[in-house]
């Protein structure tokens, strides 16, 4: 289709907001006397209070309240603010024995679907170094940090488990007395029979694979401010993907109806699945509670953020591939265990859902997945950028290059021998791929790299620098059906000149989502961008119900409720102009701010004197609005390949990219800078997962090491190689204009595609991420390289 | 929010040793590059803070009539790294400079903050120990003169003595004159890093041998270190690859590596071995030398 708008590289709407400083976040947002809360992280892994003593912190001047696990009652409903926060927890519960689940997940109805409830507000047991024990509120955040200091705790010291081999050894320590051994969850799925798929193989061959804990490090740490208003309700703003959630989770945590419970998120810093997950807000509610419902904020530095928000689930993948002389795959059995650190969170749907997304990629006759998803006593592991597919992903398309090596195999050959077509149905989802351009991806990518003459070039290298050519491919979803509710909101007024404010439920935290709807509701109602006015503030009072931005759903999800919204004020408009110039409405269209004839373009009449009409016509006034919801019982499903060029230098062990394509096939591309600006930023943050992030832990006590950015090295633009991003659109007849979604994507490839263009230089398998040049060197010395 | 109870700013250097004679708690800040990480980090508290920015005699950098290089303690690296004399006579200095922090660290941080905060991962450290830097320390009464070796006690101990302030870096001509040299900082990130290791090499060449070779470290310590007895081995040796693998087996006896999660013994005693000999290498052709095929 010809689109005017969609398909054009737009400027985003935030764009002059953003770079002018005019863009509002949470801390630029002040309340009258605020008062500043902070935390007392527990300095154990794991440890039971045995007493705390917060006298001195109370009696430090300005400090104006001390919350502990045992100090967290319902007196605080009773007494302090009598009638105003009527608890639901009938007397027997105390806020303080209230449990939660915090992942950003839509509420089931069906309470075997529901995540965890595993956390408490303020803790007495210690689970992991960072843990939540007690809280102080004061005047300002240097007698917040002395009363800390002034609080007395005694802990008895327990085991720290701080491996998943440490929490499912005989007789371990359990972390949460509910839980038999130290699973959260574990299943997977089964499709056809994997024994004698491996029985008809030619070969079967097995690999392990390890990947290691990262984490988000988006710009904004997470900041929130809370106070009671004068409706006596609760009112949040934060720095969140998931506001409607975080109204629902706060409401939980304290054990009241959750419509006393408001918030409000203004622009966000980023947030990459960490702010798919509510982290503070209930503390900062109760923190405000404790205070008489005075505004409070609560926010945390980023060695605070970097092990007490959420982190991504380390794995371990054992993968056995049956395969036959030809290179058609029979079977394919990965046994997986996630390490989901203290708390549940997001838990075991990481690993269900990174096994769920790697099926579209190689239908084969059988595939088995075992995964177990294991508490520990380390930070807690929730959603992230890719939501456990740059794990499956890794460990598998390192494994398929293992293969071809083994069998002498070209490893393009050995994919697209077994990728999937248009039509495959998957078993388990149903979900039916409807478009696929996978094949198109890789031709693509091979030209970019210039894949066969380097290859060529590289063939007898000995030097001590040496290069290599990799790639590697990736599927992935549009949202989450049939897993989860897939519901979107959007309300559009349009104004007496005929522009329009458009409001949605999908939240904008950078990735350009308020731009792309714009452009889809500009291309309907024919208008040009400036007369579409995006509210980005999201206020769970006003705001449409959406569930929030995650799973890369919004221009998908989110953009089915825009097209729906924005066809309902088109057709309204039109019928509007069909009573003014009796004209049918289904002759007529909308095109440069006119009502025109759909088929000669002839003008009719223009948009601003109907729009005008609705609003002051004295018989049939009557503005014109949407306000939709729409419920997306489909998915699409997006493809993609990284290929990737490297050196290595063999003496120290450091790995440069000298060249990295991502090409994707998303579907029809909305806006081409920002779809790119997409890719450079999934692609970047996939380069230091394969070559330099890790979060450390000492390994007896359970301790961070580089929870700050010097120490936990984020590549900066410097370590960043020019990034190629390239698409091969393909419309996707299921989604609003074509689109499939890009979001999470383009991190999911590049880190097995850098692992085999080094095992392409090396010769030697990194079967471990990141590839430090430690690593690197000590693998290379072991293997006689060096 | 940082826990500062107290800030004076001195004008001069004798305001400033004034100052520091009367109240010996005052903590100098320079660019506030270290001093303000460690309020961050709570290991400094309630700090009564000494500002030396306005005092702009310790920006200069200049060449005395004698050829002494001087280098003002408060220059910031990005003026080290744009100084045309020191990128003609000292580039070892320039590249370190340039090699550390980003551009915004730089254009605050000061060399004399760099030296005075005593890590041994100070960029600038292991290039003004392989140049025999001397540091003029000057307090109310008087001033005193310390080989840069003898300045490093111990990390992030320095000999400076109550009330001394760095006013001056000092290189004496012989020390740079007629010598090549080359500054490799080895680390994970190109951009805002610490090092993993740092070598600073000077070499002097005559006729394809070795005249003079001083190497300074950087991590391969506790504090900054040279490798004497590499240094003394190389001296009249033949310019050929096998010195230069023996220089750097060498250096390694030298360097008191040790394993932090950071990295390893073995790895940092392998890094010694190899980057020396790759900054020896560089420095030879900086040196007037043939290059080693
Ligand atoms: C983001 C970031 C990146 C960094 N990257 C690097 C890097 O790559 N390489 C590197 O080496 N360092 C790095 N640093 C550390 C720091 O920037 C340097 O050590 C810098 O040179 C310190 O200089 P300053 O002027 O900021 O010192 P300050 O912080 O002001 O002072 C440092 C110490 O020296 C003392 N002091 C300062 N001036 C004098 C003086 N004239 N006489 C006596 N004592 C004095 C102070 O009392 C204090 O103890 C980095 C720091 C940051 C925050």
């Amino acid at each position: 289709m010809a689109y005017t708008v969609v398909g054009q590289s737009v400027s985003r709407v935030d764009a002059v907001a953003k770079v002018t400083g005019k863009a509002k976040y949470t801390d630029d947002f002040s309340e009258r006397d605020m008062l500043i809360g902070k935390v007392l992280h527990s300095p154990y892994a794991h440890a039971i209070v045995k007493s705390i003593d917060v006298s001195k912190a109370k009696a430090l001047p300005g400090v104006e309240a001390v919350l502990t696990y045992k100090d967290l009652p319902e007196i605080r409903y009773a007494t302090a603010m009598p009638g105003v926060i009527e608890a639901i927890a009938t007397d027997e519960v105390s806020v303080a024995e209230l449990k939660y689940g915090t992942a950003g997940h839509p509420f089931s109805l069906d309470s075997s679907h529901r995540d965890k409830e595993d956390r408490h507000i303020l803790t007495q047991k210690a689970r992991f170094v960072g843990d939540n024990i007690a809280a102080v509120v004061a005047t300002d955040a240097l007698i917040a940090a002395k009363a800390l200091k002034l609080i007395e705790v005694e802990y008895e010291v327990l085991e720290a488990l701080t491996s998943t081999e440490a929490a499912l050894k005989e007789g371990a320590p359990l972390i949460h007395d509910d839980c038999e051994r130290n699973i959260l969850a574990s299943g997977g799925y089964e499709i056809g029979n994997i024994e004698e798929a491996f029985k008809d193989s030619d070969h079967v061959i097995e690999g392990e694979y390890e990947t290691s804990i990262v984490q988000h490090c988006h710009l904004e740490n997470q900041v929130s401010h809370a106070y009671v208003d004068s409706d006596r309700r609760i009112v949040i703003m934060t720095s969140t993907q998931i506001p409607h959630i975080v109204r629902r989770i706060v409401a939980q945590s304290l054990g009241i109806s959750w419509g006393r419970v408001r918030v409000i998120k203004p622009y966000v810093g980023g947030g990459f699945g960490n702010k798919q997950d509510v982290t503070i807000e209930p503390l900062n509610a109760a923190m405000s509670l404790a205070v008489g419902g005075r505004p409070v904020k609560l926010e945390l530095s980023r060695e605070e953020a970097m092990i007490d928000t959420r982190t991504r689930h380390a794995f371990k993948f054992k993968i056995k591939t049956g395969i036959n002389q030809d290179g058609k795959i029979n079977g394919i059995h990965i046994s997986a265990v996630s390490n989901t650190g203290a708390y549940a969170s997001h838990g075991h749907s990481i690993a269900s859902s990174g096994g769920g997304k790697f099926r579209y990629l190689y239908p084969t006759k059988a595939l088995k997945y075992d995964p177990i998803t294991v508490y520990t006593n380390l930070p807690v592991a929730g959603a992230m950028r890719g939501y456990g597919t740059p794990q499956i992903f890794f460990a598998f398309e390192s494994h398929i290059e293992d293969i071809a090596k083994k069998l002498n195999m070209d490893p393009i050959e050995i994919r697209k021998k077994n990728l999937v077509e248009v039509g495959f149905v998957e078993p388990l989802s149903k979900n039916k791929i409807m478009s696929c351009a996978i094949r198109e991806c890789i031709d693509k990518g091979r030209e970019l790299i210039k894949w066969d003459a380097k290859k060529a070039l590289y063939k007898k290298q000995s030097g001590d620098k040496r290069r290599g050519l990799g790639m590697a491919c990736f599927s992935y979803a549009s949202g989450t059906y049939p897993v989860a509710l897939e519901l979107a909101g959007v309300r559009i007024v349009m104004n007496q000149d005929g522009s329009v404010q458009l409001q949605l439920g999908a939240t904008e935290i950078g990735q350009g989502s308020d731009t792309v709807f714009a452009q889809m509701v500009a291309e309907i109602l024919g208008l040009p961008m400036y007369m579409v006015h995006v509210i980005s503030t999201q206020d769970t009072d006003i705001t449409p119900f959406d569930t929030g931005s995650y799973a890369s759903r919004q221009t998908y999800v989110t953009g089915m409720a825009v097209e729906k919204a924005a066809l309902e004020i088109k057709q309204k408009v039109l019928g509007f102009c069909h009573s003014m110039t009796d004209t049918p409405a289904h002759l007529l269209d909308l095109k440069d701010q006119w009502i025109v004839f759909k088929e000669s373009g002839e003008k009719v009449q223009a948009l601003e004197v109907v729009a005008m009409q609705s609003y002051y016509d004295r018989v049939h006034a009557q503005p014109i609005t949407s306000d939709v919801s729409n419920n997306a019982r489909i998915n699409a499903i997006p493809f993609g390949v990284t290929f990737a060029e490297v050196e290595v230098d063999i003496k120290t062990g450091k790995i440069k990219i000298l060249e990295i394509y991502n090409v994707h096939d998303s579907g029809k591309i909305v806006n081409p800078l920002l779809a790119e600006g997409q890719v450079h930023g999934g692609v970047s943050m996939a380069i230091g997962y394969a070559l330099s992030e890790q979060l450390l832990f000492d390994e007896a006590t359970g301790k961070p090491l580089n929870n700050n950015l010097l120490d936990y090295k984020l590549p900066t633009i410097m370590d960043t190689p020019k990034i190629g991003a390239a698409f091969v659109e393909k419309e996707d007849p299921t989604g609003p204009f074509g689109v499939k979604s890009l979001g999470e994507p383009p991190i999911v490839s590049p880190a097995p595609a850098i692992r085999n263009a080094v095992l392409d230089a090396t010769n030697v398998a990194f079967n471990r991420i990141p590839m430090t040049p430690q690593r690197v060197f000590e693998k290379l010395k072991e293997a006689g390289t060096i | 929010m940082y826990d500062i109870k107290g800030y004076y700013d001195a004008e001069t250097v004798s305001e400033a040793t004034a100052l520091l004679a009367e109240n010996p708690n005052l903590k100098l800040i320079a660019g506030g590059t270290d001093v303000l990480i460690k309020l961050h980090g709570g290991q400094l508290e309630g700090a009564e803070l000494l500002g030396l920015r306005k005092i702009k005699s310790l920006e200069h950098i200049r060449v005395a009539d004698d050829g002494t290089i001087v280098i003002g303690a408060m220059a910031t690296f990005s003026t080290v790294f744009n100084n045309p004399i020191l990128r003609e006579l000292i580039p070892i200095l320039t590249e370190a400079a340039i090699s550390m922090g980003g551009p915004q660290i730089r254009n605050i941080a000061t060399i004399g903050g760099n030296v005075c905060n005593g890590a041994t991962s100070a960029d600038s450290a292991s290039s003004l120990f392989a140049l025999n830097a001397q540091l003029k320390l000057q307090a109310k009464n008087g001033e005193r003169l310390v080989p840069i070796r003898e300045f490093y006690l111990g990390p992030g101990k320095v000999a400076l003595n109550p009330g001394e302030i760095l006013t001056e870096i000092l290189i004496a001509p012989e020390d740079y004159k007629g010598f090549g040299g080359q500054y490799i900082k080895f680390s994970m990130r190109e951009a805002m890093d610490i090092a993993t290791l740092g070598v600073a090499v000077v070499c002097k060449v005559q006729s394809g041998n070795f005249a003079e070779v001083r190497i300074g470290l950087g991590v391969a310590g506790p504090t900054p270190l040279r490798c004497l007895e590499a240094e003394e081995y190389a001296k009249g040796k033949k310019i050929s690859s096998e010195t230069l693998a023996e220089i750097g087996k060498l250096a390694v006896k030298s360097a008191k590596a040790r394993t932090s999660w950071r990295a390893s013994k073995e790895y940092r005693e392998h890094l010694v071995e190899e980057l020396t000999q790759r900054a020896l290498k560089i420095a030879v052709v900086n040196a007037g030398g043939a290059e080693l095929v």
